[in-house]
Parts: structure tokens; sequence; C-alpha cells
């Protein structure tokens, strides 16, 4: 056998074959792993990769990043009719042209908002100038025929002659309950000019003051512009709920009845189907037994009357509030207005101002809740020895108060003039229609700034957390409010209030919806200590040998490189 | 008697759609009713229901009725009972806890009971005998049984102090009507064996649960019932005992338990018992039964006395997996002193890892059954004035008075789903990485590593011991 030498034996073979072989087989193991290393980076790696991946849908990131310095121009379109005697002649045969003011808004952060006032001057047609030869202003604005263009936030501005009898001789302008106002005109010359800063004044007073910019913007104006204010009004919502409550707290003595049903037919319906649109409104009523104030009144003796002070009054709320309890069922705001009959041994009952002075409302509210009302039951009732005594609310001064605190919670505050402005009266539905537009202002500003702030910390967030996965339903909710607050803005710049107003809620709705994902949740809690402990026992072994081999093959060849120099 | 306490809030919500108008000149009022009734138990045990009801008389439904498919019928089968439960219910009454029978309810002595029931019921009732219009009448019961025994020493007296730690002052000043019943029927039968005090203005007889019962009758709008003392502390004082050998055992009663061994299948069976000496009466079965218990229907098995009992009516709506429980309606005819026994096999299904509960070995809850029967009245009842009849016995209104209406809830269940380790994954991944790695890493080395042979280079010594041997075993020296 072992002449026969076959291969195996090593002993057989000279050392020059042995040598070679052996160096083959060193570089086909070197191959080897090479292909190993190779396999494992190509295949394995994005394998692994693609597998273990969170799914995110793109999002669009750049044009969210642009929103926050983005341009809001605010285009007020303001036509303004000449009435034949009210120019100069020369001034008239201008007519008619478009003048533009811009005016900045300083804000404290990147964006930038531009109120911008579009005055398209005319003469007037002969329908107009019949209607200024009535006697008084109201029959006058009542007989003008119907603007073309009366369209949510738009304005018409009438100028009348000089020495017109229309207005009182102290009054400059008169702004109506529509979108109407009159200006007396000026025969001195450059009169256009004069004119257009006293048409500008008009216009704005009418339109974007500084209070609905404030109302609207909060915190992103400076300091100095804030009025104090600035918390009252509800913040803005797709629907408010409102819930009417009788508080009896004292049924022995008293039977209360209230007419709330058509009392809300009466006033609340009308005023409200003036702002229907600003949102949805649901109403409801309710009379709760033995629900006591929290504060206990004090007595004074000099009127025999029980007063709340005003520092008393932020303690009256809360246990009141855990008898309401229609928080819970709604998903909109809840505005309360409490109509108080204090019990027999607390009447009457006043409520008493920081100065210690009567509240002739006998009311308070409270920001963003609601309000309150205080009830007197009539002393002379309780001459009688049937008790319960029957009383029936008088509903026309509730409605009185709660109507007009219905206006400062929803931020239509009563408008302040400058003295030489008349004022018309309000309609019988309690709102001008240029208050309700500048509300419809102050919210579509309002939303637009909330959707911004919603969608960039949004994506910050996003982008900060890669475990959140993002849902092709989410993305499609960014993509539907990015491409409404465009459009938002593209329809404030155009004028267009109402579908400006439009976009910026559905942009509210769906960047809400968004951000509020249940789906952005699911994944968030898996740390990377978790993952990799569950990596490391499959990645371990199978990493260690691919760079060893690798480290050792690098070693190899700077040696085998070394050896050949040295040759050399 | 340690009883469990279910809470059974069995909320029938029917959809208010709407508001019509108004046209009555006179402003309606809400009317309140409120009554306690107080049974005292041979055991020692008290009984106190308390029934609240506001109807009133608004136009809350649209014409045409109700909208059956609108109509739900949802159950929770365990709920941990605490006052949370307690403070809202409180707050739909008129007179809140303020004033009235409501001044009873502290809840730290209402959640110390051996059983509690808290029902909310909102539904229409007919304001005339021929239903023209529709009043609305918001229910609200309440039932606890305090076991005076033990916590009284031994003693089986009580008093409303005793038992509330509080006592009535007046009533509330909205109720039209304000009563306290004492069952006292124990008196009647024999000879007095309880004594009530303060006595009793009036009486009241009835036939409850199809016996016939005697009230003591506490109105607490009569100043008369106040005039002794400012309030009003019930007292009542066992004068002999009783032996327990003839407490009533009521005409039907249900037992439901599940069996079966192993995690695959099992069996659930509801047993009814008619004790009604003479009579057969059909009782309505509902059963829901969630979808990860897969029933087998054509196992159901319905047998009283030994011989099957075939139901007159079935329904049943099967399961959809994580959409639907199955719903199974049966109208079955309970004969005379019988025990019915429905059964039917079920097989457990396997949940989705993250649809498991954070304590899955506690096991699943499912809902009870429910059983709704006619139970003839073992004595003969006149009818009675719907409106003018204590609360107590108007709940479920019948026409024939020889019978009432009984709707029972038997116990939920608690069932085990096979339950995976839930660290398993993490056990899998580990053992087959590990695996992976071993045979990877022989692979490994098998593929890159150069082998070769290496001439043994031999010491001297060794050379020495091998030629020693080899000489031994006559082999050539190497």
């Amino acid at each position: 056998m072992r002449k026969s030498g076959l291969p195996w034996k090593p002993g057989s073979l000279q050392p020059a074959p042995r040598l070679a072989r052996r160096k083959t087989e060193k570089i086909r193991g070197k191959h080897a792993a090479l292909c190993f290393a190779t396999m494992a980076v190509m295949l394995g790696l994005p394998l692994w990769w693609k597998t273990t991946e969170t799914y995110r849908a793109a999002l669009p990131y750049s044009q969210i990043g642009h929103l926050d310095s983005m341009l809001l121009r605010l285009r007020v379109p303001v036509s303004v009719v000449f009435i034949q005697g009210s120019l100069p002649i020369v001034d008239q045969q201008k007519l008619p042209f478009t003048v533009v003011n811009e005016r900045d808004v300083p804000l404290k952060c990147k964006m930038k908002l531009k109120c911008r006032f579009q005055l398209a001057y005319r003469m007037a047609g002969s329908h107009e100038e019949k209607a200024f030869k009535k006697d008084t202003i109201e029959e006058a604005e009542a007989a003008l025929p119907l603007p073309k263009e009366d369209t949510l936030g738009s304005l018409n501005i009438f100028v009348i002659p000089e020495k017109s009898s229309l207005l009182p001789k102290d009054k400059m302008s008169y702004i109506g309950p529509k979108r109407t106002a009159f200006v007396r005109g000026t025969q001195v010359r450059q009169a256009l000019t004069v004119m257009g800063q006293r048409i500008l004044q008009v216009a704005q007073s009418m339109s974007l003051t500084d209070e609905v910019l404030a109302a609207a913007l909060g915190d992103r104006l400076p300091e100095d512009k804030v009025s104090l204010d600035k918390r009252r009004p509800l913040k803005s919502s797709l629907g408010y709920e409102i819930t009417f409550s009788l508080l009896n707290p004292d049924p022995k003595s008293h039977e209360v009845h209230w007419d709330i049903e058509g009392a809300v037919e009466n006033y609340v319906q009308p005023f409200l189907s003036l702002l229907s649109v600003v949102g949805n409104f649901s109403m409801d009523s309710q009379i709760l037994y033995y629900a006591m104030l929290g504060v206990t009144p004090r007595f004074d003796a000099a009127s025999s009357s029980y007063t709340l002070a005003a520092y008393s009054l932020p303690h009256v709320i809360n246990p009141v509030e855990a008898r309401l309890g229609s928080r819970a069922t709604s998903l909109y705001p809840v505005i309360n207005f409490l109509l108080y009959v204090p019990e027999r041994a607390h009447s009457p009952l006043y409520i008493q101002d920081k100065d210690g002075a009567r509240v002739a409302t006998n009311a308070f509210h409270s920001p963003r809740w609601g309000g309150i009302m205080v009830y007197n039951v009539d002393p002379s009732a309780y001459n009688t020895t049937k008790y319960p005594v029957k009383v029936d609310v008088d509903m026309v001064p509730v409605m009185e108060v709660f109507l007009s605190q219905m206006r400062l919670l929803f931020g239509i505050p009563p408008p302040q003039m400058p003295e030489n402005f008349l004022l018309g009266d309000p309609p019988r539905e309690g709102l001008r229609s240029w208050e309700v537009d500048r509300l419809v202002w102050a919210r579509t500003v309002e939303n637009v700034a909330t959707v911004v702030t919603t969608l960039t910390s949004l994506a910050e967030l996003l982008d900060k957390i890669g475990n959140i996965v993002i849902k092709d339903n989410v993305a499609s909710e960014v993509y539907r409010a990015v491409d409404a607050i465009q459009e938002a803005v593209v329809e404030l710049s155009a004028g267009n209030l109402e579908l400006a107003f439009r976009y910026s809620r559905e942009a509210v709705t769906s960047s809400e919806k968004a951000f509020f994902d249940p789906s952005l949740l699911h994944l968030l809690y898996f740390p990377d200590d978790q993952k990799f402990a569950i990596y490391i026992p499959l990645f371990l072994p199978m990493a260690v040998p691919i760079f060893l081999s690798m480290i050792k093959i690098i070693v190899e060849n700077q040696k085998a490189r070394k050896d050949i120099e040295k040759v050399d | 008697v340690a009883m469990a306490a279910p809470l059974v809030l069995h909320l029938l919500l029917a959809l208010l759609l709407g508001s019509g108008g108004r046209s009555g000149a006179e402003p309606e009022r809400d009317s309140l009713r409120e009554e306690l009734v107080l049974t005292p138990l041979p055991s020692g045990d008290v009984s106190a229901t308390f029934q609240f009801r506001t109807r009133w008389d608004s136009e809350l439904q649209l014409e045409g009725g109700t909208n059956h498919h609108f109509l739900r019928y949802a159950v929770l089968p365990r709920e941990v009972v605490c006052t949370e439960n307690l403070t809202p219910w409180k707050k739909l009454l008129p007179c809140s806890s303020k004033a009235g029978l409501s001044v009873l309810l502290k809840a730290e002595r209402l959640f110390h009971t051996s059983y509690h029931s808290q029902a909310v019921h909102i539904r229409p009732v007919c304001r005339d005998a021929h239903c023209v219009s529709v009043s609305w009448e918001l229910r609200q019961t309440l039932t606890v049984v305090f076991d005076a025994f033990t916590t009284g020493q031994g003693k089986k007296d009580w008093s409303l102090f005793r038992m509330f730690s509080r006592t009535i002052t007046e009533a509330c000043p909205l109720a039209s009507q304000s009563h306290i019943y004492v069952d006292i029927s124990r008196n009647s039968q024999e000879n007095e064996t309880l004594e009530v005090s303060p006595p009793p203005t009036s009486t009241y007889q009835a036939v409850v649960l199809g016996d016939r019962r005697t009230y003591a009758v506490y109105d607490l709008l009569n100043p008369a019932t106040f005039s002794g003392s400012r309030s009003l502390n019930l007292q009542l004082r066992w004068k002999q005992f009783q032996d327990i050998g003839s407490q009533l055992v009521p005409f039907l009663h249900a037992q439901r338990y599940v069996s079966g061994y192993g995690l695959q299948k099992g069996e659930l069976s509801t047993v009814l018992h008619n004790t009604h000496p003479y009579r057969a009466f059909p009782v309505l079965l509902l059963e829901t039964v969630p979808w990860y218990l897969r029933l087998y229907v054509h196992t159901l098995a319905i047998t009283t006395k030994g011989k099957e009992n075939k139901p007159s009516y079935i329904h049943y709506q099967p399961a959809q997996d994580r959409l639907r429980p199955h719903l199974l309606e049966m109208l079955i005819q309970l004969p005379a002193n019988s025990v019915t026994k429905v059964s039917i096999q079920f097989e457990r299904a396997l949940l989705k890892w993250t649809e498991y509960t954070p304590d899955p070995n506690h096991g699943f809850y499912v809902s009870p059954s429910v059983l709704s029967a006619l139970v003839p009245n073992l004595v003969g009842a006149k009818p009675a004035n719907w409106e003018e009849s204590p609360l107590f016995s108007t709940m479920f209104p019948v026409s024939d008075s020889s019978s009432y209406f009984v709707r029972l809830y038997t116990e939920p269940l608690l069932v085990n789903l096979p339950t995976p380790d839930f660290s398993m994954p993490y056990n899998v991944i580990c053992l087959t990485c590990t695996v992976v790695a071993v045979c990877y890493g022989s692979f490994y080395n098998l593929l890159t590593r150069t082998f070769h042979l290496e001439e043994p280079k031999r010491s001297r010594l060794v050379r020495w011991l091998a030629n020693i041997i080899r000489r031994i075993r006559g082999v050539p020296p190497v």
C-alpha cells in the first residue's frame, strides 16, 4: 500500500507542489470569505433593513417648512361710490380707477401678514343718486339698490356731498348695519388723497382692526400690541354647544318657571343663525335643584341685601360645574349660561364690582366658559303663606344679558368708533353684517395660524422620532391640510373671505385628524435596547467571523505588498 | 349569605330624535316619585330597594314610534363597582342627594354591602288608556342587601341609622309621592314576630312575586310621620327567630356554569328551575356569547327530567370574528316542578397576541344569559291602577293579573382561553438565532479555512516510547 503512493499521504508529496496546493487552497478560502462578506452586505443587510422598517409614508416636508415663513395677504375689496357733488369736477374726471393700500402687521414669528385694502373708485349710477334724495340716512340706506358684490368681507362706501344734510353736522361718517358706510366728501384741492385717508379709516374700522388681528393671532403679535382681553373669546372650533341652566337652590320656597324654549326661539336662534357661518350650534337647557354657589354671600345691613364681592366670583363656578355635567357628552366646546335664583335666605343677592358698586346687570361672565346671572325674586312675592312661591322668570332682561355675554364670548365686542363716526343701530337679530365679517376674518386668520403650528410641530415630531409609523391615511390628511391651507391663503389674497374660511376650516380638521391619529403611537414604545437584545444572538456570531477574516485578508495583503517591495 | 355583587346596568336607550313643538299653555312640570322598600330577611339580612321615577310630559318622540333598527343590546359582563358608578347616577335625581330619600345614598355604606345592583331605565309610557300621547319615564333603581347579622354582633335588629348612618328629615320638595315600605308579611302569617317602630300609619297589601305581602307604609309627605321627632329613624326588632327552612324559594331561578377540561373544548350549561308546584310556563332565554368561543349549534341540548325538551322557537345569529358575538334566543317550556338543562358545546379560539387582555391568565368574562318569563301567581291578585300603585309593583306592568313578569340575569362566566407564553417570540428568536449561528459558524469555517496535514514532529522521547511498543508488537521500528 505504501508503495502505491496514494495522494493523501503527505509524506509522498514533494515540497514544491504541496506549497502550491496550499496557496491555491488559501486563495480559495479568501474568495469564500469575500463571498460571504458581499452576500451579507448586498443581500442580508437590505433584507433586514426592508423587513424591519417602520412604514413611513412620504410627507410634504418642504411645503410644511415653507408654511412657517409664508406671506399672508388679507385683501379687503372696497367699492367706493361718489355721489354727484361730493368731489371737485377735476377729480371726478379721473374716475373710475382703483387704489391699493397695503399695510404690514409686525409679527413675532417668521410669518408675514399684510392687510391690503383695494379701493375701487367710481361715480354713482342713477339708482344710487335717487336713493340719496331721501331725508334721513336710514331711508337712504334702505333705498339703495342691492350692491353687485355683497359678499362676506366686501365693503361698500358711499361718498356724499360735503353739505349734505343726511349726516348730523358734527359727524363725518356713518356706518350702517349692513356692509355699507357713508362718508362726507370734500371740495378741497387734492380731494382724492384726503378722501382716500377718510375712506381707509372707515374701511379699516369695519374690517381688519387691530383688535380683530389681536384676537386672531394672540401670542404671535409683539407684546405691546396684545390687549388684555385677548383670552376672552372662545377658540375657533367647528361647532359649539350652548347650555342654558336654571339653578334653583331652594325648591322649598321657589317654584321657578322659565320659558327657555320661547326665549331661544325669539332671541338666541336669530342671533346664532347669523353666526352659522362660523360653526354649528346646538342648544340644550336644564333645571338644576339644590345647586349651590360655592361662596356664602355677605350680608349688607345698609341695604338689607346680600352681596357677592368681585374677588369671590372665581370661587362660584367650580362647585356648580360639578353638577352641570354636559361636558362629557360633547366633542365641541361647551358654553354655559346659568340663571341663578338665590335661596330665600340669601335674597336679594347682588354682585359687586371691584369698587364695591352694584353691577347693574347682576351678571358676570367667565372667559371661554360662559356667563352667570343672578335673578332675584320680587320680595313682595313672599307676602304669602303658601310655599313654594311661584316665580315666572321674565326672559327679556335675562336674554339681553346672555346675548351680550355671548357676543363677548364669541369675540364680537361692542364696536368702538372714533367720535365723529355715527354708528347705525344693529338689526333685530342683534348683529351687524360687518361685525360678523370681522369675526370671520379673525377666525380665518386664527385657523391659518393654528394649522401652521399644528403642521410644523407634527412634521418636526415625525422628523425627530423615527419610530413613528406614518400610515397612508395620516399622510393623506397632511396633504389635504397643506392643500387646503394653500387654497385658503390664495383665496384670502384674492379677497374671497367665505371660501378662504371654508378652506381654513377644512385645513384645521385635516391637520387635527392627522396630529391626533392614534396610529402614530403604535410602535412608539419599542426602544432600541430591546431591539438589539433580539438582534445580537444572530448578528454577533454572524458578523464576528466575517470581520475577523476581512481583517486577516487585509493584513495579509499588506504583508504581501511589503514582501514584494522588499524583493524589489 | 355571601353574594357576589354583579352590577347589571341594563340601559335601554331609545334614540330620541328631534323635539316637537309645545302646545300646552300650562307649563309642564316633571313629576317625581320616590320610594324605599325594606325587606327584612329571616337570615338577618335586610334588602333595601330605592326607586326614583321622573316622568316628563314633553313630546320627545318623532311620529311613527321607535325605529327598531336602532334598538341595540349590549352587555358588559363585569365591572368593578365603585362610587364612580353612583355619582353620575345620583346627579340624575332632581333632589340630588340633598333632600328626601336620596339623603340615605351614602356611598361608603352602599358599597359595604353583600349585594349591590344599580339600574337606569328610560322608556316611553302611555299617558292614558288609549295611549294617544306618550310621556317619558326615567326610572332609577338601587338595591342593596345589608348583612345586619354579622355587622350587628349577632343581633338581627336594624334601623335606618345603622344601615345608612343617616336618618330622614324631610321628603324631596319636588316629589309628588314619597313613601317607605317595610315588609311585615311575617307578622300576619302567625303571631307577631317583628316589631317596627315608629308604628306605621297604614299598611298596604299586594301580590309581589306571586305571593301576598303586607307592607307598613310611611308617607314622608305627611307631616304626621315626623310629628314624634324631627327625623324619621325606622327601627325593626325581631321578637322571635323564625326557622330558616320556611323561606320562600322563587318560582323561577337559574344557574350557569362552564364545564369540560383542557384548553380546546368546553360546554356552556344553563340550569333553569321551575319550582311552581302545578303550573308550567314558557321562558325566553337570550344568550350572547363572544366570538372567541366557537359554538357548535348541533350540540345544543335541552333536557327536562331526562327527556328532550324541544324549544318552540329558536333564533340564532352566528358570530363573526372580531365583529359580532353569537346570539341565541330560545323559547323553552318549563314543566311544573322541574329542572331544565340547556347545554351547548364550544371550542376556544386562538386570539391574536395583541388581543389578549393585560392579565390573560385570569380568563375572559362571558356575559350572563337573560331569562324573561311570565310566572304564574300562586294567589289571585286584582288588577291595580298602574299610576297609583307603588313603584316596585309597576316596574314591568302586566295586563294579565294572574302572572307577573320576571327578568333574571344569571351569573357571568369566566372562561380560560389558550394563552400563549408571551415571552415565547423572544425565546424562539434567541434559540433559532443560536442554532443558525452555530451552523453558520461551522459552515463558514469549513469554507474559508484551509486544511492541510502537518508532518508530525515527534520528540525523541516519543519516538523511543513508540519504538519500544513496536518492538513488543514485533513491528519494525520507525
